[in-house]
This record gives structure tokens, C-alpha cells and sequence, in this order.
């Protein structure tokens, strides 16, 4: 039951902030519900450590029948994550004015958004995935229109098209697989691709569902939705998203590609590269060539995706082609280990650049790099939060980032895995590039003559700057803690790896086995309604 | 030692600005003192280390990934600790005087402290890693130094220029010590401990040349970016825009030798191989050469030190080179004494005269008395006159040339050319200024003070003069005596760099002139040579300005280009894939999509068993099938919207039925319900909207029909070979057989929706609450902005 908590309770706060009488009571429940989320997540993650991976079989009903919800070391962090960037968007928000007439609407869907996040990063079933994706965009497209700023709308659509082609394929491909194999839940679905017998019918199987993983993830040539829907949004909106949207597809290709999918390894594995090369390359060139810091900070998400990518691609060319046993695991561990390291920094890094971007916002009124400047000097705290961020982005050591790259780049020379390594490489230093642009161009340059003076920051700053503060905390703490952030991401991947044992997990420890015994028949309820 | 120095910088670093705060005038000497504190310790340590016992310590960092925060204080590693912790304090103290009163000089200070921990962490470093983030940070502070005056664009374009060089050559040097540290480990997980790098025999084994010959031309690559070596040379002179205590601490004694020092700190390791020789040989001495010939050309001081810096690099990589361990100890000491002291000379003489060119400064030694010792002694170290450091360390040099056999004589050649133009350089940027006429500088420029302009030029106070002659007399006393303490710095240095100790020779000035060799030779017929140069430069520079203008499309032009093109691809490429439109970003994404489904599909090559779909089917689902085709195929042919609509709501009705026959009449009636919904609204939307217009053109149409019937078709073909392929059962078996004795209820489908799945039906009541709630609010805010258009 508690594996549950990080999606009930935000639901049930989605309730109570539209339920609730009175124009502050949604901004309150948010603000509590926010806060407290991260408790919560650290419940789950304590007791997934100490005691191993949850399965909640939820209703009683044994997997695969019912639907499972799993908590085990990856999805606990990813829950973890979550909430912190729900804590920190939120704390920052709350130093927003209020608006009354979209608060409620605001709060609540903010909410339903954080519910579908921990709801996809639990979910074992793959159309429990797809309800939570459902969700997931319904409440973000929600959140995209509300605030009704300039092209918003515009953005927007491509955002809601291309996420309709995402779902449509996802249906597909659920629909196809259920077809095949009669199953829905993740880990059978593994199981029963083997007992089919065909590994390149398992890969057709495959297909549809990762492409529309991918369209959330913004890999290429799925990308267009991303730089179109984030930077027209307000601060703390943006930087929700951009922590949270597209790792929920990510997420969804690391977890069915070792799970569900692992017929065909090397094959998954070397397209799920080629993406994650092209989209690293492509995403930090379009990067680099921007002039307004939102529009930057995009096209570095899907950059960095392709990092995760690589390493989640890396481990599974390397699981099926290396030949000594002992080698391979330890390697495919390193590699996924890295691309997990890589979402857990990217998490937090990216979402305080995008609040940075707010606090320069609020203090200049703009984010374009050529009306800024000279807030090194008027804003040392913006500064030394951007700052921590950048470098952290770019992957400057001994910031969080370069641990992620340290491990993919070994992990990538380690398999001979040239180009992609090459291209991590290079995008690293360029990522420096537009990092230092942005640093050279808003904090050092001198504020061009017709810049308007900076604005007072008034109330509401403090929240703001805490909420910005501790994100950059954690971030350097991630980078000079290395230790704990690679214990958790080694763990996690090595609960990922071991497939056999997770899908055991999910399949033997339920309720009853899924041979088709049948349990005692409850004592008949004389209460309960017949059909 | 080293941590608890590292730790004392950092704490000094921490502490710089609020020192700067509190005691605005003296918080240089209060910063310097300690370091040079440290400094001594570091020198009381040298005995030990020359005898061959070396500190080192190790603490845990990653255990799991093999990485450790360990330190070790070899001979190397001492001789450049030295260098840190005494022309360190030099820069802080010269900084604290001729930025006195900027309001960032507390800020500088403790970059400049940061810098200085760096360094030092990267020399002392006894782990890969470890030593790669020192690297790393020595980069970014270099960036923020060099960029100090960030008013400037000059300053900032050359701060970037040299982060990005260095940061590059730092990725490959990244690349390639992972390689190295793999090709050690055989297998074994990688070994990150330098030390154990060393000792590795895998390395020179022929099955590790596959990663090996890769890593040492990419370490090469991220030593020479940072060593400034031709083609990458091109940041250093431009980081000339740094602060003077910044040029002679970072570009010209420590942190450009950062790339010699790792070059170094692997020869025993690396040397002896054909490719990493024949690099460093080749690079280091076009470098050598090249740069000195742009030198003799200048008359800009900080322009002319900083070219000469890039030859002796070059000279030191040519060194390593040759394996010649003692000459490359003994000139890399020489050199961060005799050109440190230059930078600061040149600083204070600038400072003094605003004057930045040599050319306009003559006869200052009746002036600054102090500070034209200091630069004289320096030059002459430079230009290798006995008894000077610097002619033991160029004595040295040739005689390990002349010793390499045949190859060594163009070698030679290029060697004493450089030093005639060395020899000029160092006239003109040492000497000239302090003697002939006296200066003429009835034009002082405009931001010198009213005060400044009445005292004219003069020695400044001690803080800025003790670094310079420090630096000197070391030159000197190291020249006559070097047992006192250059001795034991080569030797031991030397013996870092080749691995094991190194054969005594003689070392001073007078051993190395006497008995005289055809390398005294030599270095004595430069130095008359350079002076002959010197005089004759005006002819010279004349005379060589169609060279100079052949290769001025050199790279530093070259390089405002590159970063142009790169910005203008990244717009092409942005605009790629951000999709022209939304239709072309939505036919883009369709196109990927029916090519990488199709490719699985072709791979595996499923094929629909056509005969046994057909079994059983009956005239009524022929017809219903017909009714699906015949709606989806005329839903875009039809011109209007009320006519798609309409079409599409047969299309719906036709599934209802397909629903029906197959046994499902409650889907079949949710179904006519929401068609019969969507018609109805969709109706009353379309009714509102304007025609629908025909933008695009036949070709555009049939492209599009071409894209929507392959993803349909596919689609189609998947869903026919795959379904019931195997003789699995489906779960929904087992729900039906539990849904009456397990779950009470006798309508299955109920029973999944509440039951079975409930958790999947919560969710969709969110998402439809969701978009209740999203809609709602949307038009709320759509409506405001109707009522203020």
C-alpha cells in the first residue's frame, strides 16, 4: 500500500483543491500537498532499500490479472525526483500572485500532473502506463493553455498533436501485443514474448510502443513538440514540465526495453543509440545557435535525453554481445547505472535552470540574452545559482553532471562504442558553450543602454529564491556526494538488469501464482450489490 | 603537506573576499603570507623527495567506480608545488597593489586562490579522475580570470576562446585516460590510480594498442589545447586581455605547463613508443620554431612574452620528446622563473607608463632602478647568458639534441634558430626599456591620474617588486649554485619524468661552459646572433612581412568564422527540428514512424494468414467492412466539414456493428453514444467555422494520402499477423472465469472496469476531470481575452 501513496495522494488533493470552498484554499492544498510529496516518496524509497522491491496487486487481483503497481529501486528514485521537482516548482509558484479566476483550475491540475508522474514511474501494467500518460498530458496540456500567454496556444497544439500520435501508437502497440500475447502486465509480457518463440515479432511488438515513448521523450526526429510547447511557459510551469514531461518517456523506454521487450537486445539497443547520438548531436547544435534563455534551456532536454538514452542503449548492445559473463554484467550495470545517474542529476539541474530563468524573468521582465546583462554584478544570488546549474549542465567536474558523463563515456569506450561516445563528448562541450554564452552574454556584459533598470523583486522573492537555492544545493551536493547519488543509481540499475528476479517478483509474489488456482472465495458479503 | 595546503587555499579562497573587506590595503600581504608559508614547507620536503621517499596519501571517493581522492608528492609534483605556492603569493601581492580599489578585487583574489588550489590538486593528484577534475578547474578559472575586465568584449571573447579550447582538449584528454586506465586494467575494471598506470606492463602489450595508440593521441590532443602547441596555440596570446598577476601565474609559469606536466607525469609510462615521441617531437617543435619566429615580430610585451611562452612549451613537449628527463626538469624551472619574473615587469612597467609597446620605452633604469634589475637579470636568463638558469637549461637541452643521433640535427637547427629569435625577444622586452635615452612621455594616456602624471614612472612598492626579483635571484643563484635547491628539483623531477633516477651531470652554469662543448658552442653563436637580430629588426620585420602576411589567416581569424558557422548550422538545424509547420512536424514524425515499424516488420516478415481470417466471415461483415472502407477512403475527399463529419460518423456506426457481430453489444451502444456525441458537437463547431479552403497543391495531397494509407496499411497487416498468434492464452480468459465466484458480478466487462482494473478506470475519471477542468478554464481565459482584444 504504501507504493500507492505518491498516486493517491495527489489525487485525492486534486479533489480536494477543486472541492474546496474559498480562493485560497486550492493554492494552500497545492502548496501542502507539494511539500509534502517528497515525505512521502522518501517512505517508499526507504522501505524499497531496506526491504527490496513493492508489488501491489492492486484489488487483491494477482498479476497478471489484476494490475500491478511496482516499486522497486528505479521507480523509487524517479518518485523521489518527482516530488522534488513538484516541491521546489510549487514553493516557487506560491511566490507568484495569486489569480483567482485559474488558481483552482492551476492547483488541481497541477496535482492530477504529479499523480500521472508517480502513476507512470509505478505502473507494471503497460495500459496502467497508458492511463497515466493519458493524464499525464491531459493535465499538462491543461497547465500549457491556462496562463494564456502569447503563442502558448500555438505551442501548445503541436504539443497536444504529436502526443496524440504518441497515444494512438501506444494503443496500437498495446493492442497489438495484447493480441499476441494475451497480456498486459509488463513482466509477463516478457515471459510470454519468450514463449513465443519469434524475437523479431517481439521487436515489431516493440516498435510502436517505443516510438511513442520516444515522442514523449523528444528524441529525434520526435522532437518538434518540445522547443514549440516550453518556452512560451511561465517559470514555474516550465520548469515542471521540463523536469518531469519528458523523463516519464524515457522512463518508459528503460523499463519495457528490460523488462517486456529484451528478445532482441542488440538490435533495440543499437536503434535506441543511433537515437540517442542523433538526438545529442542535433539537440545541443539547435541549442547553441538560440538567443533566448527558455529557448536554450529546450533543446538542451532533448540534447541531454539523448544521454540517457545512450547509456540505457549502451547496456543493452552490451548485454547482448558481451561474452564473458561476469564482464557483462558488471558493464551493462555501469552503463545503465550511468543513464540513470544522468536523469537523476538532468532532474534537478534542469528544472533550477528553468526557475533561474523565472528569477531573471522577474527581475529583468525578459529571458532574451541580448536585453540582458549585468546581473552577475546586480544579482550575485541569481549568479551563483545559475552558475552551480550551468556547470552542472555542461558537466564540468566535480559538478553532478560530469559523474553521468564520467560513467557514460567509460562505459561507451569500455564497449568500443566510438561514435556515440565521440558525440557525448563533443556535446559536452559544446552544452559549455551555450552554457558560458548565457553567463557571458546576461551576467558579465554590460545591461545594453535601453535595458530598463532592474525591477524591484517584490513579494513572494524569498520562496522563490529558496525554492532555486535548494535544487542548486542538491545539485552540488550530488556532485561532491557522488558516492550516495552512484549507490542509488548503481542499485537501481542492477534491479533493472536482473529481469528474471524482477519479473518473479511481480508474477510469484502476488496474491496467489498465476497458474490458475484459484484462491478461497471470500465469505459472501450480503452488503455487496450482485451484478 | 599537499592536502593540508589544498585545504589552506581553499579556506583562503573562502576567506579572500571578506579579508579584501576588512583590510582593504593590506589583505594581499595577509592572502600572500601563508602560502608562502606553505611554500617553504613544500621546500623543506625537497630533501626527502630528492632521496627518493615520496608522501602520499588516499581516502576513499567512488570505491565502486575504482576512484579515490589520493595525493602523492613526487619529484614532479614538487618541483611544480614550488612553483604554485611561491609565484602565487608573487600575484596575489602584485594584484592587492595595481587593482587596489576595484571593487571585484576581492573577487579576483579568490579566483586567483581557487586557481592556485587547483593546480596544485592537479600536480599532487595521484588519481586519473581526480586529476582531471583539478584540470578541469584550472580551465574555468583561467575563463573567469582571463575575463575578469568582463566590460570588455576583447576580454570576453578571449575568455571564452580559451575555455573552449582547453575545455575541448579537455574532453579528448578525458577520453583518452579513460582508455589508458581500461588498456591498464586488462579487463579488470579500469585503474584510475596514476601510480598504478605507471607500473602497468598491459600498456605496452601489443593486444593493448587498439585503445592504447587512440589514447595517447587523444591525451596528446587535451595537453597540447592546454599547452597552447600549433594549431591550438591561438587562446594564449589572446589571454594576454588577463590581468598581469593572471599572465604570469596562469599563462606563462603554471597552469599552460599543465599539458607538459601530464605529458611528463606519463612518459615512463608512454615514452619510448614510436607514436607518442614522434608527437611530441614533431609538435613541440614546429611549435618551438613557429611561435618564436611570430615573436621576433611583435613589439607588444605581454604579445611578445606570450609567444615565447608558446615556443618554450614547445620546446619542453620536444624534450619529453626525446626523453630527455633532465634537460626538459631543468628548463621547465628555468623557465617559470625567468618568464614569470618578465610578466611582472612587464606589468609594472605598463603600469608605471601606460605604455604597452617596447618599442616607445627607453632609458626607465635611472627611474625604476629595482625593477630594471629584475628584468635584465630575467632577460638574460632568457636569452640564455651564462651564468643565468636559463643558459644552463638551453646548455642542457642541446647537448640531449646532439646526443639523439641522426634526426637530432634538424633539431638543433631549429633549436638554436629559436633561440636567436629568443635572444631578440628577450632584449626587446627586457632590456631596451631601461636603457639608452630617457623616456619622452610628456603623453601619459588619459586614464592616468593627475598624481600618477606628476611622480612619473618609478619602482613600485615592495609588493609588486618582491616577485619579480625573487624570481630573478633564484635565476641567478640557481645559475651559480644550484645545489643550494635546483639541483635537487631537476634531479628528482627528472627522475619523475623518466621513471627512475637519472645520472648525475653537472648541472651549474660554469660545469656547463667549462670544458667547452660544441653545445657551448652553439648557445654562445645564438646569443651574438640574436643580438645582431636585434639590431637589425626594423629590416627584419620588414623583410619577413610577406610571411607573416601569408599565414595571418591563421586560426584566431579563423576562429570568429567557425563560431559563425557553427551558430548559423545550429539555426538550420534548429529549424529542422522544430518542423517548418505543424502539419510538416506531424508528417515528419509519420514518415520516422511508418519507416521504423515498417523496418521491424520487413526484418521479421509476418505474414498475415489471410485465408484464416476469412474463415467464418459472413456477407453481413463484408458489408459492415465495406461501410469502414468506404467512409475512411472518402473523409478527406469530401469538400466540406459538415461532409467529413458526416462520413466519419458512418465510419463509427460501421465499428458499433463490427462490435455487435462480434459479441459485445455494451461496447457496440457506447460506441453509437459517443459517435453520435462527437457528431452532434463536432457539427455544431464546424457550423461556426469559416469553408474549408484547398491550400495545398495535388502533388502535397498525394504525398499525404500516400503517408496516411502506409500507416494505416501497416497498421492493418500488424494487427492481422500478429493477433492470435500464439496459443497463449489471454488474461481476459481467466476474468471471465473469475468474475462470477471471485469478483460477484456478472457482467465481465463491469466487473474488469471496477475490479479487475479499477485503478486503470480512477485514472481515467482524473483525465476526463482533467480536461473538464483544463477546457473550463480555457475558455474562462479565452473569454477575457475576447473582452479585451
Amino acid at each position: 500500500m504504501t507504493a500507492m501513496l505518491p498516486i493517491l495522494v495527489p489525487l485525492l488533493a486534486a479533489a480536494l483543491a477543486l472541492a474546496l470552498p474559498g480562493d485560497r484554499a486550492p493554492r494552500l492544498v497545492l502548496l501542502a500537498t507539494a511539500l509534502f510529496l517528497p515525505l512521502v516518496a522518501l517512505l517508499v524509497m526507504v522501505r524499497v532499500h531496506e526491504s527490496g522491491a513493492i508489488v501491489v496487486h492492486v484489488g487483491g487481483w494477482a498479476a497478471p490479472f489484476g494490475i500491478a503497481i511496482v516499486a522497486d529501486r528505479f521507480a523509487s528514485i524517479m518518485v523521489m525526483l518527482a516530488a522534488i521537482v513538484g516541491a521546489a516548482t510549487v514553493l516557487f509558484s506560491s511566490g507568484e500572485a495569486p489569480d483567482p479566476r485559474t488558481d483552482r483550475a492551476r492547483s488541481t491540475l497541477i496535482l492530477a500532473l504529479l499523480a500521472a508522474a508517480a502513476g507512470a514511474f509505478l505502473a507494471g501494467d503497460l495500459f496502467n502506463l497508458y492511463v497515466w500518460f493519458e493524464l499525464l498530458l491531459v493535465s499538462s496540456f491543461g497547465l500549457a493553455v491556462l496562463e494564456g500567454r502569447g503563442n502558448q496556444l500555438a505551442g501548445g497544439i503541436v504539443y497536444v498533436v504529436l502526443s496524440l500520435l504518441s497515444s494512438t501508437l501506444f494503443l496500437v502497440g498495446a493492442g497489438l501485443c495484447y493480441g499476441a500475447v494475451g497480456t498486459l502486465n509488463l513482466a509477463d509480457l516478457g515471459v510470454r514474448l519468450a514463449e513465443l518463440g519469434n524475437p523479431r515479432l517481439a521487436t515489431v511488438l516493440a516498435s510502436p510502443l517505443l516510438i511513442a515513448f520516444a515522442i514523449k521523450a523528444a528524441v529525434v526526429p520526435f522532437v518538434a513538440w518540445l522547443p514549440a510547447a516550453y518556452p512560451p511557459l511561465s517559470s514555474a510551469i516550465g520548469a515542471l514540465f521540463a523536469g518531469l514531461l519528458t523523463k516519464v518517456g524515457v522512463y518508459a523506454i528503460i523499463r519495457t526495453s528490460t523488462i517486456a521487450f529484451v528478445q532482441e537486445p542488440e538490435v533495440i539497443g543499437f536503434a535506441i543509440l543511433t537515437a540517442a547520438g542523433a538526438t545529442m548531436a542535433l539537440g545541443v547544435l539547435a541549442a547553441v545557435s538560440q538567443a533566448e534563455i527558455r529557448r536554450i534551456l529546450s533543446f538542451h532536454i532533448a540534447s541531454q535525453i539523448g544521454y540517457m538514452l545512450m547509456g540505457t542503449g549502451l547496456a543493452l548492445v552490451i548485454v547482448a554481445t558481451t561474452p564473458s559473463e561476469s564482464v557483462r554484467a558488471e558493464l551493462a550495470t555501469i552503463a545503465l547505472g550511468g543513464a540513470i545517474l544522468y536523469i537523476l542529476h538532468h532532474i534537478i539541474v534542469k528544472t533550477n535552470l528553468f526557475l533561474v530563468a523565472g528569477l531573471i524573468e522577474r527581475r529583468r521582465g525578459t529571458t532574451e540574452l541580448k536585453a540582458l546583462g549585468g546581473l552577475a554584478q546586480s544579482d550575485p544570488a541569481i549568479a551563483a545559482i545559475f552558475l552551480i546549474s550551468a556547470l552542472s549542465l555542461a558537466g564540468l567536474p566535480v559538478f553532478s553532471g560530469f559523474w553521468a558523463k564520467l560513467v557514460l563515456v567509460r562505459a561507451g569506450l569500455d564497449a568500443g562504442a566510438w561514435i556515440v561516445t565521440g558525440i557525448a563528448l563533443a556535446t559536452g562541450l559544446l552544452t559549455l558553450l551555450s552554457m558560458m554564452k548565457i553567463w557571458v552574454e546576461a551576467f558579465w556584459r554590460e545591461p545594453v543602454a535601453a535595458a530598463p533598470p532592474p525591477r524591484e523583486p517584490g513579494p513572494g522573492w524569498r520562496p522563490m529564491l529558496a525554492a532555486s537555492g535548494a535544487l542548486a544545493a542538491i545539485a552540488l551536493a550530488i556532485g561532491l556526494g557522488a558516492r550516495p547519488a552512484w549507490w542509488l543509481a548503481r542499485g537501481a540499475a542492477e534491479d533493472m538488469l536482473a529481469r528474471d528476479a524482477a519479473a518473479a517478483r511481480v508474477l510469484e509474489g502476488g496474491p496467489e501464482t498465476p497458474t490458475g488456482e484459484r484462491r478461497e472465495p471470500r465469505a459472501p458479503d450480503p452488503e455487496e450489490p450482485r451484478r | 603537506m599537499a592536502l593540508l595546503a589544498l585545504a589552506v587555499l581553499v579556506v583562503l579562497a573562502v576567506a579572500a573576499p571578506f579579508v579584501q573587506r576588512a583590510a582593504p590595503r593590506r589583505a594581499g600581504a595577509i592572502l600572500a603570507a601563508p602560502i608562502l608559508l606553505l611554500a617553504a614547507g613544500f621546500l623543506a620536503e625537497l630533501p626527502a623527495v630528492a632521496g627518493g621517499t615520496f608522501a602520499s596519501s588516499s581516502w576513499p571517493w567512488i570505491p565502486d567506480l575504482g576512484i579515490a581522492f589520493a595525493l602523492r608528492v613526487d619529484g614532479l609534483a614538487l618541483l611544480f608545488a614550488i612553483l604554485v605556492c611561491t609565484v602565487g603569493p608573487f600575484s596575489i601581492l602584485h594584484a592587492g597593489e595595481s587593482l587596489a580599489g576595484h571593487p571585484r578585487l576581492g573577487r579576483f583574489q579568490s579566483t586567483l586562490l581557487c586557481f592556485m588550489a587547483a593546480m596544485l590538486g592537479l600536480v599532487v593528484a595521484d588519481d586519473l579522475i581526480l586529476l582531471f577534475a583539478f584540470w578541469e578547474l584550472t580551465s574555468f578559472t583561467s575563463f573567469l580570470l582571463i575575463g575578469f575586465d568582463r566590460e570588455r568584449a576583447d576580454a570576453r571573447r578571449a575568455a571564452l576562446q580559451a575555455l573552449l579550447v582547453t575545455g575541448g582538449g579537455g574532453l579528448a584528454l578525458l577520453a583518452g585516460l579513460l582508455l589508458l586506465a581500461i588498456a591498464a586494467g586488462t579487463g579488470s575494471g579500469p585503474v584510475f590510480s596514476v601510480q598504478g598506470l605507471l607500473e602497468s606492463e598491459a600498456l605496452r602489450e601489443p593486444a593493448a594498442w587498439p585503445l592504447v595508440g587512440p589514447a595517447i593521441v587523444l591525451v596528446l590532443a587535451g595537453c597540447f589545447a592546454k599547452s597552447a602547441m600549433v594549431p591550438l596555440h591561438f587562446w594564449l596570446p589572446n589571454a594576454m586581455e588577463a590581468p598581469t598577476p593572471v599572465s604570469a601565474l596562469l599563462h606563462s609559469s603554471t597552469m599552460v605547463k599543465a599539458g607538459v606536466y601530464l605529458a611528463a607525469r606519463l612518459s615512463p609510462a608512454l615514452g619510448g613508443i614510436a607514436l607518442w615521441d614522434n608527437l611530441l617531437l614533431g609538435f613541440g617543435a614546429v611549435t618551438m620554431l613557429g611561435a618564436a619566429f611570430a615573436a621576433s615580430r611583435h613589439s607588444q610585451l605581454k604579445k611578445i612574452l606570450a609567444y615565447t611562452t608558446v615556443s618554450s612549451l614547445g620546446l619542453l613537449m620536444l624534450l619529453l620528446g626525446l626523453g630527455a628527463a633532465k634537460a626538459a626538469a631543468a628548463y621547465l624551472l628555468a623557465h617559470a622563473l625567468f618568464k614569470g619574473c618578465l610578466f611582472y615587469c612587464a606589468g609594472i612597467l605598463t603600469e608605471e607608463t601606460h605604455v604597452k609597446y617596447a618599442e616607445k620605452l627607453s632609458g626607465l633604469a635611472r627611474l625604476m632602478p629595482m625593477t630594471a634589475v629584475a628584468a635584465i637579470l630575467g632577460a638574460l636568463s632568457m636569452a640564455g647568458a651564462f651564468p643565468l638558469f636559463g643558459f644552463s637549461g638551453k646548455e642542457l637541452a642541446l647537448k640531449a639534441e646532439l646526443a639523439a643521433g641522426s634526426f637530432g640535427l634538424p633539431l638543433v637547427i631549429a633549436t638554436v634558430v629559436t633561440a636567436i629569435f629568443t635572444v631578440l625577444a628577450a632584449v626587446l622586452a627586457g632590456i631596451k626599456p631601461f636603457v639608452g635615452a630617457p623616456p619622452r612621455l610628456d603623453e601619459p594616456s588619459a586614464e592616468s591620474h593627475a598624481d600618477d602624471r606628476a611622480a612619473g614612472p618609478r619602482d613600485p612598492a615592495w609588493p609588486r617588486l618582491l616577485g619579480p626579483l625573487v624570481l630573478a635571484g633564484a635565476g641567478l643563484v640557481a645559475g651559480l649554485a644550484p645545489g643550494l635547491f635546483a639541483k635537487p628539483m631537476v634531479m628528482s623531477t627528472a627522475a619523475s619524468i623518466a621513471g627512475s633516477a637519472v645520472p648525475e651531470s653537472p648541472l651549474s652554469a660554469l660545469g656547463l661552459l667549462w670544458p667547452p662543448t660544441l653545445a657551448t658552442a652553439l648557445s654562445i653563436a645564438a646569443l651574438v646572433l640574436g643580438i645582431v637580430l636585434f639590431a637589425l629588426r626594423g629590416a627584419w620585420r620588414r623583410a619577413t612581412d610577406p610571411i607573416a602576411a601569408a599565414s595571418a589567416f591563421g586560426p584566431d581569424r579563423r576562429w570568429n568564422a567557425a563560431l559563425d558557422g557553427l551558430m548559423a548550422t545550429g539555426r538550420l538545424v534548429a529549424t529542422l527540428l522544430r518542423g517548418p509547420t505543424l502539419t510538416g512536424a506531424v508528417r515528419g514524425a509519420l514518415i520516422a514512424i511508418v519507416a521504423i515499424i515498417g523496418l521491424a516488420a520487413w526484418r521479421a516478415g509476418p505474414r498475415p494468414d489471410l485465408k484464416e481470417a476469412a474463415e467464418g466471415t459472413t456477407l453481413l461483415d463484408g458489408a459492415v467492412v465495406a461501410v469502414l472502407v468506404i467512409s475512411a477512403i472518402a473523409a478527406p475527399m469530401v469538400g466540406s466539414r459538415m461532409g467529413t463529419i458526416a462520413v466519419l460518423g458512418g465510419a463509427g456506426a460501421a465499428l458499433a456493428a463490427v462490435f455487435l457481430l462480434y459479441g459485445a453489444p455494451d461496447l457496440s451502444m457506447t460506441t453509437i453514444a459517443v459517435e453520435t456525441l462527437v457528431v452532434v458537437i463536432a457539427s455544431l463547431v464546424a457550423a461556426q467555422l469559416p469553408r474549408i479552403k484547398t491550400i495545398s497543391g495535388a502533388a502535397a495531397r498525394i504525398r499525404d494520402l500516400g503517408i496516411a494509407a502506409s500507416f494505416g496499411l501497416l497498421v492493418g497487416w500488424l494487427a492481422l499477423s500478429v493477433a492470435g498468434r500464439s496459443e497463449l492464452k489471454p488474461v481476459s480468459d481467466e476474468h471471465v472465469l473469475r468474475s462470477v465466484p471471485e469478483a460477484y458480478g456478472r457482467n465481465v466487462v463491469n466487473v474488469i472496469l471496477v475490479d479487475f482494473r479499477a485503478l486503470d478506470t480512477l485514472g481515467e475519471i482524473f483525465v476526463l476531470g482533467a480536461a473538464a477542468v483544463g477546457v473550463t478554464a480555457m475558455l474562462g481565459t479565452a473569454r477575457r481575452r475576447g473582452a479585451t482584444p
